[in-house]
């Protein structure tokens, strides 16, 4: 992209951000999940799409983040920046940890193992009462007053958002984005030209653990509080499905298919408590009619990050 | 005792078709659904009611199986494993929407059957009859497994079949119709799960999700694809939460998921299961 169009889109995602907070309060809170989710989404297309790594797991990051930021706020009454910027750092040290075995497993096994350590994560907070509140979650987490209303936290959250995506949006670009590219395609080869397969492999995962801690925290600021189910596996599949509806070849395909759900889910829900099942259709409308997310029904030019279409 | 029926099929279907089968948690909640609604038909009649609910309530899951293998999973052996996983995750979540939709959301409850309501003494202490006979049977239903793998054409060809797809279809089996009896097999192990499991626990919506995760384990722990590797599983797992919730109540459940990590850690492949050639 050249500077000008770079602008241009600049001052247009400026003009899509700043939109909401010109709507009711009802689609203010909508477009601030939009943007947590959203993040959580590119953060876990980072390795599906990117470096090839399916996660099952991903929920793990989430989940440390929301409840590192809820813990430090409410436990240990920590400053708010301190609360903020621990959650990230303690779920980067989280998926090192994790991270430094699964990236050992290839395929299925990693999917399964990244599984289990969510599990673990999901099994602490349900049940060790005492620090995490059980089921019942950690609930009524001090927002500083700056943050309190909604329209604050929103403006708060876009401008997290637009920095983070921008700082994964120079890193998939730089050299480091192409390695992982390399590796995904063949890792072989990649260790053959010279890359460390596993570093590559186990940065990104930090990387994408982080920032899937950073959407946690920024989720339990919204809801003030931090349940188990941020950790359970159905979370992981959920962003997993926002990824693959949006499109995991494309850098803010996620994004999208966090907002389409998002979007959906709200409106299915005012009418329904049905809305697995619809849910579950549009899923395999996705598997069978539209594979590749919707970003692939329309080609948007600029935006497209394989080389190659993938080798279904 | 569940736990080996349910994970005993999803290891088979893993082992034959390669799909991991997330909706085996549905078809177990199916399975679970179907006994308590044919039971509740004939109340007052004798406990025979409850085996012929749990008979036909077993096979109308695996009637669904096979349904739900010639409409959805068909079209998608040839694509990645990823496609595959969120067919039976769609599966989950509409499986679970309609058993809601059909039977409500509280909580159902099944009778033991008269005869097995009982205690049996052993040792000094009570057993309950019904859990007593649930664990002789999964031994049984192992048995009956193995006999049919190793003893019949059907067996057979399963085992042809897991090892190599194409070569079984080239030497003129309908590779199409095995996949569908197998997934059959594997969907009647999950019903009779869940139709035994009924009269032990409550029934109720959600009980998907939680009996997956967990047969993974099973799975995972024991060798995936490999049935005797899942009977251990099943033993090692239900062990563990027996003596974790003895001596560490809380944290029982973590363990599981800890043995899971260990496992994968250092045999990827599961205890008793062969490493992947790919």
């Amino acid at each position: 992209m050249t500077g000008r169009w770079r602008a241009i889109a600049a001052a247009l995602g400026g003009a899509l951000l700043l939109l909401p907070l010109a709507l009711p309060q009802f689609y203010l809170l909508l477009a601030t999940e939009i943007l947590i989710m959203g993040l959580f989404a590119m953060a876990f297309n980072l390795l599906l799409g990117y470096a090839g790594m399916v996660s099952f797991g991903h929920a793990a990051f989430y989940g440390v983040g929301a409840y590192t930021c809820g813990l430090l706020l409410k436990k240990a009454d920590a400053p708010f920046v301190v609360a903020f910027v621990g959650a990230p750092v303690v779920a980067a040290a989280a998926a090192l940890v994790f991270g430094c075995l699964c990236i050992r497993l290839t395929r299925i096994y990693f999917s399964m193992l990244t599984l289990a350590f969510s599990q673990i994560v999901w099994a602490i907070a349900f049940k060790w009462y005492s620090l995490t509140g059980g089921d019942n979650g950690l609930i009524g987490i001090p927002v500083p007053a700056a943050l309190a209303g909604p329209r604050a936290l929103y403006v708060f959250t876009a401008v997290i958002v637009a920095l983070v995506a921008g700082m994964l949006w120079r890193l998939v670009h730089a050299p480091f984005g192409r390695a992982l590219l390399a590796v995904r395609e063949n890792a072989e080869r990649a260790e053959a030209v010279g890359l460390h397969v596993r570093r590559v492999q186990l940065a990104v995962f930090v990387v994408s653990g982080a920032v899937s801690g950073l959407a946690g925290a920024l989720f339990a600021l919204f809801s003030r509080g931090a349940f188990p189910d941020y950790a359970f596996w159905t979370k992981s599949a959920e962003v997993l499905i926002m990824t693959l509806l949006g499109g995991p070849s494309v850098f803010l395909g996620p994004a999208l298919g966090a907002a389409i759900l998002i979007v959906l889910n709200s409106v299915v829900t005012s009418f329904t408590e049905y809305w697995p099942v619809i849910l579950g259709a549009i899923l395999l409308a996705l598997i069978y009619v539209f594979p590749g997310g919707v970003t692939r029904l329309v080609r948007l030019p600029g935006t497209v990050a394989r080389a190659a279409p993938d080798a279904r | 005792m569940f736990l080996f029926l349910i994970a005993s099929g999803l290891t088979l279907i893993f082992g034959v078709l390669g799909v991991l089968n997330f909706a085996h948690g549905s078809l177990y909640m199916l399975g679970a659904y179907l006994s308590f609604t044919i039971a509740s038909r004939f109340v007052g009649a004798s406990s025979a009611t409850f085996w012929i609910a749990l008979v036909l309530g077993s096979l109308g899951v695996a009637l669904a199986g096979a349904l739900i293998e010639m409409a959805f999973l068909r079209p998608v052996y040839r694509r990645d494993e990823l496609e595959q996983l969120l067919v039976t995750y769609a599966l989950v979540l509409v499986i679970g929407d309609l058993v809601k939709l059909v039977w409500g959301a509280d909580n159902r409850s099944v009778s033991r059957p008269a005869i097995l309501a009982g205690a049996v003494d052993i040792g000094g202490r009570d057993f309950p009859t019904y859990n007593l006979v649930v664990l002789l049977l999964g031994p049984l239903v192992a048995v009956a497994l193995w006999l049919l793998l190793s003893r019949t054409q059907f067996g057979r060809l399963i085992r042809a079949a897991a090892s190599d797809r194409e070569m079984v279809g080239v030497v003129g089996a309908d590779v199409g119709k095995l996949f569908t009896g197998v997934f059959m097999l594997g969907a009647w192990l999950g019903g009779l799960g869940g139709g035994l499991a009924a009269p032990v626990g409550a029934i109720y919506p959600g009980m998907d999700v939680e009996v997956i995760a967990e047969s993974f384990i099973v799975v995972v722990v024991g060798g995936m694809g490999s049935l005797t590797g899942t009977l251990l599983g099943a033993l090692l797992i239900g062990q563990l939460n027996a003596f974790g919730i003895l001596f560490f109540p809380r944290f029982a459940l973590v363990f599981v998921y800890v043995l899971m990590v260990v496992v994968l850690v250092t045999r990827p492949w599961g205890l008793l299961g062969k490493p992947l050639a790919r």
